[in-house]
């Protein structure tokens, strides 16, 4: 493996129970333990556990308005009641994705903001350079590791390890001890299915992984899985559905956007009517698409580009998400993915693919 | 990894029997390790003629989709349906029930462009 790569502090772990590791946004993580379908299943219908400690974590404190938070973010956060997170985006002054997020309101003037593990550095530049002077900013990135437990057992599993989980509700989180160390769990995800992002210390991480994969119905997951789950939900992904050259709108970030308020990027982020726009399909068969593949109406003519594409488990034929001229991507409508010489059809459809997911329950 | 004594290897990972002027192929353990679950092959079309190393299947896993070359050229006379419905025979059985295609040899000496088992073994130790 490559020097460069950042390790979590799992990686001996991941090593010794034989995961498959690659290069993930300049870190070195577990594509898959066992294989990516016997993974999909498992979270699916039990309990996995994930390593997130790749992703990045910043704390923030001061008044919202006032120390320039909200002007960096796309979305409505002062009204955000303590112990709650929300979903939103940071853009640059052309209007294009700096980064999706999460803000976390820790207190009244104390925030979290949980972003991407690839674009740390980035983000951090961008909010020192924009928060007020004098406003307190740690990137607590490599200080604090992240676990999910994902599935529609997760909390039978965690209200043993960490007593009154039962009480969060989908978007909130509260402070916790898992063996006595102190852990912000959330109830947040990435997978479609009732689950948990437990924030704890960097040097406990591998304690708190090994207390949680004790319980006999957990198992360790990948990030392969992770991104097949994700797609299955139509969850965006940085660097596929978003990036500084995607407008908000062309994402479909519409609903994370709070066009009362002042924010960087508002203007030509609001002003743009898209041309293209994200929309989901299903192929009509096991053949799935890839990143890359055009997209092309009925009538041959080029109309697209996929952004992400997986064969689907839970529905058993490819599913795939990219950026398609607006005409074409009402649900039902007839399209083909691949190239000029080898196309495959496929059917414009409702987001999520996958219905099924516990997430809310 | 499993290498079958007796097949014939080539470095994109691809395994072929031959018996009389009938090869049969398929991919390596190697390869099916490499690829994870397989969920769809795009199988070739009977009879058609292909040359000794000409892309001619597309085996996708749920991640990605791979080509697979001709380890000999010559006419497609059979393909495995069975991966239509079971695309995972190739994770279960790569060198038995998940043979992809037999194809009629044209050409007999195309078979020195291969590896042994021995030496496709050292072809695999020279990757690490």
């Amino acid at each position: 493996m490559e020097n460069s790569l950042n390790n979590t502090p799992l990686v001996d772990e991941h090593v010794a129970l034989g995961a498959k590791m690659v290069g993930f946004g300049g870190w070195n993580m577990p594509l898959q333990y066992v294989s990516i379908l016997a993974e999909w299943e498992h979270n699916r219908r039990t309990v996995s556990l994930f390593d997130c400690s790749h992703m990045g974590e910043f704390i923030i404190k001061g008044d919202a308005l006032e120390c320039g938070l909200d002007k960096i973010v796309t979305h409505t956060i002062v009204d955000m009641p303590v112990n709650t997170c929300r979903y939103g985006a940071m853009l640059n002054e052309a209007g294009g994705v700096i980064d999706d997020l999460i803000v976390y309101r820790k207190g009244p003037q104390e925030w979290m903001i949980v972003v991407n593990a690839s674009n740390i550095e980035k983000n951090a530049r961008h909010f020192r350079a924009h928060l007020k002077p004098r406003t307190y900013f740690e990137d607590a990135s490599f200080k604090t590791a992240k676990l999910d437990l994902q599935g529609p057992q997760s909390r039978d599993v965690l209200k043993v390890l960490a007593p009154g989980i039962e009480k969060l509700s989908y978007y909130t989180f509260d402070q916790f001890q898992i063996n006595g160390i102190h852990c912000l769990i959330s109830r947040t995800g990435y997978t479609g299915e009732l689950g948990y992002e437990i924030y704890c210390p960097w040097e406990k991480c591998k304690e708190i992984w090994k207390t949680i994969l004790a319980h006999a119905t957990v198992k360790p997951t990948g990030l392969g899985v992770r991104d097949v789950l994700r797609v299955e939900m139509c969850y965006s992904l940085y660097g596929h559905e978003l990036d500084e050259t995607i407008s908000p709108m062309e994402a479909g970030l519409d609903k994370f956007i709070d066009g009362n308020k002042d924010f960087i990027g508002r203007k030509v982020a609001l002003a743009k009517t898209p041309g293209r726009i994200i929309g989901y399909f299903i192929s009509n068969s096991r053949k799935s698409p890839r990143a890359g593949n055009k997209i092309f109406d009925a009538g041959g003519q080029e109309i697209g580009v996929v952004t992400s594409g997986t064969f689907s488990p839970g529905l058993q034929v490819g599913i795939g998400i990219g950026f398609m001229s607006r005409l074409s991507k009402d649900v039902g409508v007839e399209i083909f993915f691949g190239d000029e010489k080898n196309k495959a059809a496929a059917i414009v459809a409702k987001r999520p693919f996958y219905k099924n997911g516990s997430f809310k329950t | 990894m499993e290498i079958e004594e007796n097949f014939l290897y080539t470095k994109e990972h691809e395994w072929v029997s031959v018996e009389d002027n009938i090869a049969t192929m398929g991919i390596t353990d190697y390869a099916q390790e490499a690829l994870g679950d397989v969920t769809y092959v795009e199988l070739p079309e009977e009879e058609s003629e292909i040359e000794q190393f000409e892309q001619f299947v597309s085996v996708e896993s749920v991640k990605a989709a791979s080509d697979i070359y001709a380890p000999m050229g010559g006419r497609v006379t059979e393909v495995n349906r069975k991966l239509e419905d079971n695309p995972a025979l190739i994770n279960k059985d790569c060198y038995g029930k998940g043979w992809i295609a037999k194809i009629e040899i044209n050409d007999m000496d195309e078979s020195t462009n291969l590896m042994s088992a021995e030496e496709y073994r050292n072809y695999l130790d020279s990757l690490h």
